[in-house]
């Protein structure tokens, strides 16, 4: 233990504290720059407990392998006609999966009591959601690499090139990033990390299941398949698939990326007014 | 005017958890520039209270203005002008020191390199400068304690709310942590500190509430409350039990003060500090044939400043601040206070 004595800095405020005139909510471009800041925190703590990145890394393995082997032959006939299919599929499903791990540690962070802290200080309620969140892009990034190296791996030569892959993998992540405001906003409301996992997967599994990521919509019944062509997630994967394997840019890409547009502007404030209750 | 005078205005605040009243209608006046000891056992409703005042829980009912602001309505400018350390560091137990430092320096505003050289000042002036890269876990809780409270003061606040500060630390770290606050209101700011140590409460504050229930109990300065109790007590233990009902009526006649008495244990407290005082009383017992085997003076005990002024002893009411219906964040951490 030093024995150094306890020094504080000058005051800065005490002269006339009531009589300065503090703003009263903080700006739009300070809550942007508080959120880069708190992601900058969360690829801190990535780097720290790179532990934690074992599902972005094994999951798109082990999927891509999995569901390309099991449903290839029966579903396109060859494994080979299958891939420029499931691969885009894969990749939604696989990148939607690992955002619900956000959902999860974002309720394990907010037990600790740094959380207190951040709710102490005069930043925007959004910034440590929102940094938290974009930290995680990172793993999206690491889980669509992965699957497209599988995929070429396993023989996938995407029509699209590099171009049309690049532009299909930020669009996943960008999109998975909006979804994961929903399993933030289970995250914020949950009462164990362990209740959000099992809300969360009662979501996820309609969501990627109940589209076209792994077969054709018309083979289903009626109502299933409304819900399919609705979903965004198969607008999704539909652009995912023009862009890696045409490289064109649809009228798809548009409607997924107002789809995400709609979650966040619905989930956002959700999951921003339940962390601030729940003070 | 009275924005000035006051740092803290807290009238009739109440938090509710379930059906557990653990803040029942505390009123806290606290004047700026001074420090203010809230003095409790465990589950009284300190943490609560601060947690209030802070911004942190939302009052059922009640109001509570800091410097003026009203803590419900415009709690962006309160977060502006307080700074809290709680019992429990609330520091990023995956940064390091540095790490932790330049996080709140940055989200406080300031520019990266300010930031960088915040964190640096700020780890020598709470020597641990060697410790700046090192991984928390392998923090000490004193080490921990003078982080968390590096980490309030980068905005410098004109108020700084100080959970238990001392809690868990060795004689010598709360000797630091003492003079600290010292010079923390000596430069001007105004501190508000919870304590469940009377000698702390008596050492840094020019106030003290002390608060049981969730209601405060008593107000005063150190030496209003200390005159309530006695500054020191005389602690007898009578050569025949039997007796000591007729020593505890000898001592109320002739001293108008009220012993504490234990009948099984043969034990007399008696609230006298004045040497003479309790020299006659020893003559006297001797001249009535009470005899007496053991005595000893004590300092009262936080338990004694209790009974003396709630009439039941300090004894944690488990529950009080850690009720079903709060977080798992607050069980986890923050609010054990219970």
């Amino acid at each position: 233990m030093s024995a150094t004595t306890l020094t504080p800095t000058p005051r800065r405020l005490t002269a006339d504290p009531a009589g300065l005139d503090l703003p009263s909510a903080v700006s739009p471009a300070l809550a942007v720059t508080q959120s880069l800041t708190m992601a900058w925190r969360g690829l801190v703590k990535i780097r720290r407990t790179p532990e934690q990145l074992m599902d972005v890394t094994l999951q798109p393995i082990l999927f891509t392998l999995m569901f390309t082997y099991i449903f290839g032959g029966a579903i396109s006939g060859s494994v080979q006609d299958y891939l420029p299919v499931i691969i885009p599929g894969i990749l939604v499903q696989t990148v939607i999966t690992t955002s619900v791990v956000t959902g999860v540690q974002l309720r394990e962070d907010m037990d600790k009591g740094v959380f207190d802290r951040f709710k102490s200080l005069p930043i925007a309620r959004v910034a440590p959601l929102a940094g938290a969140l974009l930290a995680d892009m990172v793993r999206y990034l690491i889980a669509t690499t992965l699957t497209f190296t599988m995929g070429y791996v396993m023989g996938y030569r995407p029509g699209g090139g590099i171009g049309g892959v690049v532009m299909a993998g930020l669009l996943v992540v960008v999109c998975s990033w909006s979804l994961s405001w929903i399993f933030a906003f289970f995250g914020v409301i949950g009462r164990t990390a362990t209740a959000v996992q099992g809300t969360s997967f009662l979501v996820l599994f309609p969501l990627t299941f109940l589209s076209n990521a792994f077969v054709d919509p018309s083979t289903m019944p009626r109502p299933l398949q409304v819900f399919a062509d609705a979903n965004p997630v198969s607008h999704l994967v539909t652009a995912v698939r023009e862009l890696a394997n045409t490289a064109a840019v649809t009228h798809q890409v548009g409607l997924a990326l107002l789809g995400s547009a709609v979650v966040v502007a619905v989930f956002a404030p959700l999951a921003v007014r339940a962390y601030m209750r729940r003070a | 005017m009275t924005h000035q005078t006051w740092a803290i205005e807290a009238e009739g605040l109440v938090k509710l958890f379930g059906e557990q009243r653990a803040v029942d209608g505390v009123d806290l006046t606290v004047r700026t520039g001074t420090v203010y000891g809230v003095l409790g056992p465990n589950g009284a409703g300190k943490t609560t209270t601060i947690r209030m005042l802070a911004t942190l829980l939302r009052p059922d009912a009640g109001t509570a203005r800091v410097f003026g602001h009203d803590v419900a309505r415009e709690p962006h400018v309160v977060r502006q002008l307080v700074g809290v350390t709680g019992q429990y560091a609330s520091v990023d137990e995956t940064l390091s020191a540095t790490e932790n430092l330049v996080l709140f320096s940055r989200l406080h505003g300031l520019p990266r390199a300010t930031a960088r050289r915040t964190a640096v000042d700020l780890l020598e002036r709470f020597g641990l400068t060697e410790a700046a890269s090192k991984p928390l876990r392998s923090f000490s809780g004193g080490m921990r304690r003078r982080l968390d409270l590096a980490a309030s003061l980068i905005a410098q606040p004109p108020l700084i709310f100080l959970d238990e500060p001392t809690t868990g630390l060795d004689p010598r770290t709360r000797a630091q942590m003492w003079d600290t606050i010292r010079e923390l209101v000596a430069s001007g700011s105004t501190v508000l500190l919870t304590t469940q140590y009377l000698d702390e409460a008596d050492q840094l504050a020019d106030r003290i509430a002390v608060i049981d229930r969730g209601r405060v109990v008593a107000e005063g300065t150190a030496d209003e409350l200390k005159s309530a109790v006695g500054t020191q007590s005389l602690q007898l233990r009578l050569a025949d039990p039997g007796h000591v009902l007729a020593a505890a009526a000898t001592v109320r006649d002739r001293f108008r003060v009220e012993p504490t008495v234990s009948p099984e244990a043969g034990r007399l407290t008696v609230p006298l500090d004045d040497p003479g005082a309790v020299t006659d009383l020893l003559v006297l017992l001797r001249e009535r044939g009470l005899g007496v085997d053991e005595l000893s003076m004590q300092k009262p005990s936080l338990d004694e400043v209790f009974l003396t002024l709630t009439g039941h002893p300090a004894e944690a009411t488990d529950d009080a601040d850690g009720s079903a219906a709060q977080s798992a964040a607050d069980a986890a951490g923050t609010t054990v206070n219970a």
